[in-house]
């Protein structure tokens, strides 16, 4: 058993494969070795809800992350990213996210206005928060920006004890083909750059 | 590529990451299940997708979706006492609609005992309410095991087939929410098939059957004496467990996810409580109970939703004319939610406040803005349809919403469907309030697989009783919110290739004669429809029927079929947002200075919403590179 724990807090919005993104995360961490657990909480998030998957390292019992608790956030979208920020990031930890939006409902409507480029930044300024901002790139799926979120976690090495190579071995356990084929040559051009 | 369902078949002992749901599966084919019946409902349908994905050779049990929970419940009881062990699952309130059946499952000599699975909903996160279903096994004698994690799932589900089995009683595996998707590496043991045997063993002798006035007794009677014994098991049973901390002060009694909650609120707490962690939660195991209330000065009953435990321990206490100060609810809010690690905290905050520091009670709860409620998809025919009815209605006009993806009407901008309680009480629900009620229109609205579910007794009622509404049915071809399992109307079923009862057929023999059809695409024509419906008296339907878009692009890109399309916004857009604010397709996006485009990861170019613009800017995709429409995103 690992001796620290190590919580994950993933955000995104129902459609984006927060699912698989997670199942990726979870399956890497045991190949790394390490004892491991989650939940997706998806409700009726099929129908574009907020996300939410929360991936436990090391010696937790519930597979839910406690407010405030989060070693690591990461969100698929910005909107997401802010509330994951907000209310599941510890101050001084890690901020990882995709920054594509999807505008929710009311900022649509007009009732709240949008995201700007600079708020997330001044948040984690405010609260001593590495903040990894994941500019969108040109992809051939919109469902592959996880992939260039998995090769961001091992570059940076975000995750303690996962390397490059076990994120490999998840995508193995999860894909097969050409699909397998494009997210790992995406996870390597990531991870190497 | 891992494969799931051979993975679960293995003859070896193995490990592998799952969710609750799947270990499940697991259990059922160690167990010797044969048949298996289900409606789907969250938090349970992983179930149905885990044994579907098992290879044939593993003999997996029979397996069917069954038109409603009831008809589930009964084909599986069927089956039981046929001599074949069976298993229904469905969601909490699944069992209310089971009920009738439910309730008479005790006094039954279920010769080939039977598991009744239930994905309980504490925090209501995709559920009408947060039931608590354990009332229902008071009620009905029928003992409860509840796990606390995936590993536990499956074990307690074999030990619960067993004890079926030798009582030839109903057991139920009650999940929650969290426990049912829970992921966690579970250990799984080695396993033979053994050889079928289909011998059809019913026999009246195992009866009686026929619970007709005296002969209820001597059934009522056995299944009382069935759950006492069952009493006696589970204070042998190692389900039922102390966690030891030599705190003689103070101890907590708990079950289920709650307990792993409580686990880590007391992470930092040096003085930890004892915890008795209650697996085999009903019938109550008294000697352990006991043991525990006499081993403590003050005991805390941990349980989510309602205080059957504490009600149960308190008066078992009384009884004993024990000394310990039992703890049970402090307050409504005691009552509600989930009892995540958070929650937890809080109430044992409340119970004992010099056992945690106020902080480490409180989490670091911030709202946020912009909440994102789930909300139609893009393409989805209901949204078109909603879109038109809604011109189509005066404010005053009284709307019934059901169950199902439409339920999502609800919310602005539409706002179709101002009550709810079930499934399939639209058109009833909508007769009553068109009683005496001459000025405001009454429109149900009803899906395709909630009216072969429940939907037909109120249409029935509706021609019966001559009553005056407008019903709506939103016809999607499959069951959307669940996950897409087909239904009767669609030709298929869990096995392959049916008879499909088209819906139509079925409103013209129950004798409704005032039926008209659209595409839900069709908004100026559903429009009027409905104008020219309300005008008539009686009992009218509509259906409004579209493909659900997301099982068709979800089937075209398994396929690799799927075109990246998308409409674009033509420079004579004047901003007069009536694809954002009154259409609402979440493809649409606005900037702070009131531009709009069309988001490139959400439309489909399914086109719904090009009739929605007052001056035609919205392009379809084909059209977009002859008019020269950009894209602003």
């Amino acid at each position: 058993m690992t001796e620290h724990k190590f919580d994950i807090y993933i955000t995104g919005v129902g459609g984006q494969g927060i699912g698989l993104f997670s199942e990726a995360l979870i399956r890497a961490a045991d190949h790394a070795g390490l004892v491991v657990g989650g939940v997706d909480t998806h409700g009726l998030a099929q129908r574009g809800g907020a996300v939410v998957s929360h991936v436990r390292i090391g010696p937790a019992y519930s597979p839910l992350i406690r407010r405030g608790c989060a070693d690591l956030a990461i969100s698929l979208e910005s909107y997401e990213a802010l509330r994951a920020l907000q209310e599941y990031l510890a101050d001084a930890k890690t901020l990882l996210y995709y920054d594509v939006r999807w505008q929710p409902l009311s900022v649509r409507l007009g009732k709240e206005s949008p995201l700007t480029d600079d708020f997330i930044r001044q948040e984690c300024l405010r609260r001593n928060i590495r903040e990894i901002r994941v500019a969108p790139e040109s992809l051939t799926d919109s469902r592959m920006q996880n992939t260039v979120l998995l090769g961001y976690l091992a570059k940076e090495a975000l995750i303690p004890g996962v390397k490059l190579q076990h994120y490999e071995a998840a995508l193995n356990d999860l894909m097969q083909g050409s699909m397998l084929e494009q997210n790992l040559a995406l996870l390597q051009k990531i991870a190497s750059a | 590529m891992k494969k799931l369902g051979e993975i679960l078949a293995s003859h070896q002992p193995f490990s592998e990451i799952v969710i609750g749901n799947a270990a499940i599966a697991r259990a059922m084919l160690e167990a010797g299940v044969r048949v298996v019946t289900s409606y789907p409902g969250s938090p349970t349908p992983e179930i149905a997708e885990a044994l579907n994905a098992l290879p044939k050779e593993s003999q997996p049990p029979y397996f069917e979706f069954s038109v409603n929970e009831k008809v589930a419940t009964e084909v599986a009881v069927g089956a039981s006492v046929n001599g074949h062990l069976s298993c229904t699952f469905f969601k909490s309130v699944g069992l209310n609609v089971a009920a009738d059946t439910f309730v008479q499952l005790g006094l039954m000599e279920l010769i080939g005992g039977m598991v009744i699975l239930l994905g309980d909903d504490p925090g209501a996160n995709s559920s009408q309410n947060e039931q608590d279903n354990r009332h229902y096994a008071r009620l009905a004698y029928i003992p409860v095991f509840e796990p606390a994690n995936a590993q536990e799932a499956y074990e307690m589900f074999k030990e619960a087939a067993a004890l079926s089995q030798k009582r030839r009683m109903p057991v139920i595996v009650r999940l929650t929410t969290h426990v049912c998707h829970a992921k966690a590496k579970v250990r799984f043991q080695g396993w033979q098939p053994r050889p079928l045997d289909n011998t059809p063993r019913f026999d009246v002798k195992n009866g009686p059957y026929i619970p007709i006035s005296a002969s209820v007794f001597p059934l009522k009677r056995r299944a009382l004496e069935k759950l006492s014994d069952v009493a006696a098991y589970a204070d042998a049973s190692s389900f039922n467990a102390m966690t030891d901390f030599q705190n003689g002060r103070r101890g907590v009694i708990t079950m289920g996810a709650p307990f792993l909650s409580l686990m880590d609120a007391l992470e930092d707490v040096t003085a930890k409580p004892d915890i008795l962690k209650l697996g085999i939660i009903h019938p109550l195991a008294k000697e352990k109970t006991l043991a525990f209330l006499r081993q403590h000065e003050e005991v805390k009953i941990l349980e989510e939703l309602d205080d059957v435990l504490e009600r149960e321990i308190k008066a078992l206490a009384f009884e004993h004319g024990l000394p310990v100060r039992i703890i049970g609810k402090k307050d409504i809010d005691d009552w509600l939610g989930e009892y995540t690690p958070d929650k937890v905290a809080q109430v044992l905050y409340k119970t004992w406040p010099d056992l945690l520091a106020k902080d480490e009670a409180k989490g670091a709860p911030v709202a946020s803005r912009a909440p994102r409620p789930p909300q139609l998809c893009p393409g989805c025919g209901h949204r078109s349809a909603f879109y038109a009815v809604k011109q189509a209605l005066k404010e005053s006009d009284i709307t019934v919403a059901d169950i199902g993806c439409h339920t999502l009407g609800f919310l602005p901008p539409h706002q179709m469907g101002q009550i709810l309680l079930c499934m399939g009480h639209s058109s009833a629900t909508a007769s009553g309030l068109s009683l005496f009620n001459q000025e405001r229109r009454v429109v149900a609205f009803l899906g395709d697989s909630t009216f072969f579910h429940a939907g037909i007794p109120g249409i029935i009622n509706a021609v019966f009783n001559r009553h005056n509404l407008l019903l709506i049915i939103m016809e999607n071809g499959t069951t959307a919110m669940t996950g897409h399992q087909d239904h009767p109307g669609v030709g298929k079923n869990a096995n392959g290739a049916t008879d499909a009862i088209p819906l139509r057929r079925v409103l013209d023999a129950l004798g409704v004669t005032n039926i008209r059809e659209v595409d839900a695409y069709q908004q100026s024509k559903l429009r009027s429809l409905v104008e020219e419906a309300l005008l008539e008296s009686g009992f009218k339907v509509i259906i409004a029927k579209h493909p659900c878009m997301l099982k068709l692009t979800k089937e075209m890109r398994r396929r690799g079929q799927f075109r990246g399309r998308r409409v674009t916004i033509a420079p004579t857009c004047d901003q007069q947002h009536a694809c954002i604010a009154a259409f609402a397709c979440p493809t649409f996006q606005r900037t702070a200075d009131r531009q709009v485009s069309a988001h490139q990861d959400l439309c489909i170019g399914d086109g719904s919403c090009l009739q929605t613009c007052p001056t035609h800017a919205i392009l379809a995709p084909s059209d977009s590179a002859a008019k020269g429409g950009a894209s602003h995103d």
